[in-house]
């Protein structure tokens, strides 16, 4: 079994770094992971976008063609990706930024305004914590105790960050399952 | 009775392969006598360049390292920069630090490496026969410039000394000659003072020396010291550009100046 | 010591403190300024040397230095990088100094681009810089195996007195992957007195060493190239590594490949293998040292009718597959380049056109 999900959006937006706790929080869980970034000049307020494969094997090619799951926090990053994504996979939508539907019924679409959700729990700097703990809470791709430990741990170095992070965390998750 | 001239220590007892009239033995011997007064040739490295004297090995009794064309800067950088306790000299000619290794000396100097360059300018490549260097003379002849430096293709000649004087970091720099018995025993205290800096890890240390070159200049060696006297030292003018006390005097310049 | 997620770049940088080794010079390139980047902090925690370079040609010759000084040493660049590189690391070889340098390959020729690629396989197996020298080569194929080579790299950079490359590319470089740390490398540096210019109090001699690859006497220099040589035929007859995958059974076709690369044609062979189809991998795990008599014996197999060697380059690689396989099979290349990375659905096409 393997699972991979695109996180995507405007570089600034704290994309990889989401990414890299997801694959922290597998790793965690014993699975095989690798996080692979994009890289270059995008990094400077572009599209920024990172693939994080989770699995039972040791994990091959790094480059994946159709993703199972999409984060997409921008609207480029919706129209670029959401046709590649597997059929059943879930597709979380940044709806503070994307006004469009996905015109796909194959996959498990999940919208919410996670600036909106993060400025209401403290500062829409946790935009992508509330989105990635949402998209966590519908893909059960690892239990939540654990993605909870590892954003404590990202944060480590920074501890009056971490209080926010957790609101946020919990604001994603009861968003995810209203 | 007491022995008044002799072989320094640090340098073999063989004759060395120079020209006649050629001051690389000269300054070898200045090196060899400094390494003797300090009594550091168990811990000294020196950096032969590719230039005439690429074997200086063989002449002065050190750990030695020989270095591509212009790089020894950089080597020097590596050697020290990993074992501080060493003393370092990088030796180098006017085409292998001014043309080739121009990036790497002035690098080295800005940051203030704490070794010493030995800089010989006879204004000639000597080793692949005589073509033009950075420090060729306006209308010096030479194997590639038939018709004499032409300036308004390839400019002035490059003045070492002071364009490192104008970086801040460098400590030391400094330009001597050996072309005649009375400009030696200032060279020599100066080719000692640049290493007592390096040993006091005081700062980066660059003594230029005004040499000749008979063999490629076309000249005997009388006429050599002669042009060399008459045509080289007044656009290279002795003495020393910027000094660790210098400095000193610099900041308080600056201060008073803010006050 | 567990698992911690990192980068490659980052792991390679952590595996040289690890291996001992604990003087860095760089300049920065993409797509590997990450490594220089944590050393500028993590060589002040260790008491190492840090020192950002002017140029990746005054690098290579910091590195010559210090290498020539006797301690252990090394750099990191990228491809256009390397070619500046080029210089010094000939006259490494020719002084028999021993250095690590890694090499995280992004596409040229020229600037080319910052994205992975195999393009400097040619480079890295011909022994990079001019004159008759080769460098032991390593290919990562994780970031775990990035680590891993880069401790074994210093000893074995020692046991040759010889430059060691470790050549990855970009993904190697820029992806995270868990990483188990090898226990701290056991091995002293060895003893390098009688070459080093290390001083000769230091060593508690007299007489002084001498550090140099300039030969005018012909004979001394064709002796000096005959020992280098000598050196390289050693390294072939013990330093060969690769991984054989799927190759115990029956296989209509083999694939030459390594790296990123390797990793696409595995998850291409394991599809496959689900339709019946069964193919042979060889990942060469060592470049120089190339691993002939493996390919050789793998293709020589009586099910095996054809060899691709699937690179991220125009064509390189496949050369020493031919070379090795003194026309046994038919070689077929196959690859990309510029970034783009050959997919697992390309390569099962291909497989499926050559049975």
């Amino acid at each position: 079994m393997q699972s991979e999900v695109m996180f995507a959006g405007f570089g600034g937006q704290g994309i990889m770094l989401i990414g890299k706790i997801l694959a922290h929080a597998a790793m965690e869980e014993g699975y095989e992971v690798a996080w692979i970034p994009s890289y270059g000049p995008e990094m400077r307020g572009g599209t920024a976008y990172c693939m994080v494969v989770i699995g039972d094997q040791p994990i091959g090619s790094p480059i994946i063609k159709n993703p199972s799951h999409l984060v997409a926090m921008n609207r480029p990053s919706l129209q670029k990706f959401v046709s590649t994504i597997k059929s059943g996979g879930v597709v979380m939508i940044n709806s503070s930024l994307i006004p469009d539907d996905v015109q796909r019924n194959d996959v498990d679409v999940l919208k919410l305004p996670v600036v909106e959700i993060a400025t209401d729990t403290g500062s829409s700097k946790a935009a992508n914590i509330v989105a990635l703990a949402a998209f966590v809470a519908r893909s059960k791709l690892v239990p939540l105790e654990t993605l909870k430990r590892c954003i404590e741990e990202e944060f480590q170095s920074r501890p009056k960050l971490i209080p926010l992070n957790m609101k946020a965390m919990e604001a994603g998750v009861a968003a995810a399952n209203k | 009775m007491a022995k008044l001239f002799q072989r320094p220590k640090s340098m073999f007892d063989v004759s060395t392969h120079y020209c006649p009239g050629c001051t690389h033995g000269v300054i070898h011997r200045l090196v060899a006598e400094a390494i003797d007064a300090l009594d550091i040739r168990g811990r000294t490295v020196g950096i032969a360049p590719v230039g005439c004297a690429v074997m200086a090995y063989n002449y002065i009794d050190c750990d030695f390292q020989e270095a591509a064309h212009g790089r020894a800067p950089a080597m020097a950088t590596g050697i020290k920069r990993v074992r501080p306790d060493l003393m370092v000299f990088t030796y180098q000619g006017d085409g292998d630090l001014a043309s080739i290794g121009m990036g790497e000396i002035v690098h080295a100097a800005n940051r203030g490496e704490k070794f010493t360059t030995i800089f010989v300018n006879n204004a000639i490549y000597g080793m692949t026969g005589g073509q033009m260097a950075p420090t060729t003379m306006p209308n010096q002849r030479t194997t590639t410039s038939p018709f004499g430096r032409k300036t308004e293709e390839v400019g002035m000649p490059i003045r070492m000394a002071e364009l490192l004087a104008t970086l801040r970091t460098p400590g030391y720099i400094t330009r001597q000659t050996v072309i005649k018995p009375k400009y030696i025993q200032k060279a020599k205290k100066a080719i000692e003072r640049a290493f007592v800096y390096q040993m006091e890890n005081r700062c980066f240390s660059f003594v230029e020396v005004i040499s000749t070159c008979p063999t490629n200049w076309g000249m005997t060696p009388k006429d050599a010291v002669q042009w060399a006297e008459d045509v080289l030292l007044p656009y290279y003018p002795l003495g020393d550009q910027k000094t660790p006390d210098s400095e000193v005097t610099e900041k308080q310049v600056a201060a008073a100046g803010a006050a | 010591m567990s698992k911690v997620l990192m980068k490659g770049n980052e792991a390679i940088a952590e595996a040289a403190i690890r291996a001992g080794c604990l003087n860095y010079f760089a300049y920065p390139i993409t797509p590997q300024s990450e490594v220089a980047e944590y050393l500028s902090w993590r060589m002040t925690e260790v008491n190492g040397v840090f020192l950002q370079g002017e140029s990746e040609v005054a690098v290579s010759y910091m590195i010559f230095g210090a290498a020539g000084a006797g301690v252990r040493v090394f750099t990191t660049s990228s491809s256009p990088g390397i070619s500046l590189m080029s210089e010094g690391i000939s006259y490494l070889c020719g002084a028999q100094l021993p250095a690590v340098f890694v090499n995280i390959m992004r596409g040229g020729p020229g600037l080319g681009g910052i994205l992975p690629s195999q393009a400097d396989y040619n480079q890295a197996t011909r022994g990079v810089g001019h004159g008759d020298c080769r460098l032991l080569v390593m290919a990562p194929a994780s970031v775990q195996e990035a680590a891993e080579m880069v401790m074994m790299a210093f000893p074995l950079a020692e046991k040759y007195r010889n430059p060691v490359m470790l050549l990855g590319d970009g993904l190697i470089g820029q992806m995270m992957e868990p990483v188990e740390f090898p226990d701290h490398l056991k091995s002293e540096p060895s003893n390098k007195d009688s070459w080093a210019t290390n001083g000769i109090d230091h060593r508690n001699g007299t007489t002084r060493n001498l550090v140099r690859s300039l030969f005018l006497d012909p004979e001394a220099l064709n002796n000096n190239n005959l020992m280098l040589r000598a050196k390289y035929e050693r390294m072939k007859a013990e330093e060969v590594r690769f991984e054989a995958y799927n190759t115990e059974g029956d296989y209509q076709v083999l694939i030459v490949s390594y790296g990123t690369m390797s990793r696409v044609c595995k998850t291409a062979i394991n599809a496959l293998k689900g339709q019946g189809v069964e193919v042979g991998l060889i990942r060469p795990q060592t470049l120089f040292p190339f691993p002939d008599v493996a390919i050789r014996e793998a293709a020589a197999k009586p099910s095996c009718r054809t060899v691709l060697s699937i690179e991220m380059s125009m064509g390189q690689m496949v050369d020493d597959v031919e070379r090795c396989l003194h026309g046994v099979r038919p070689v077929e290349w196959y690859g990309k380049c510029g970034g783009e990375v050959p997919t697992p659905e390309e390569i099962i096409d291909l497989v499926k056109a050559s049975v």
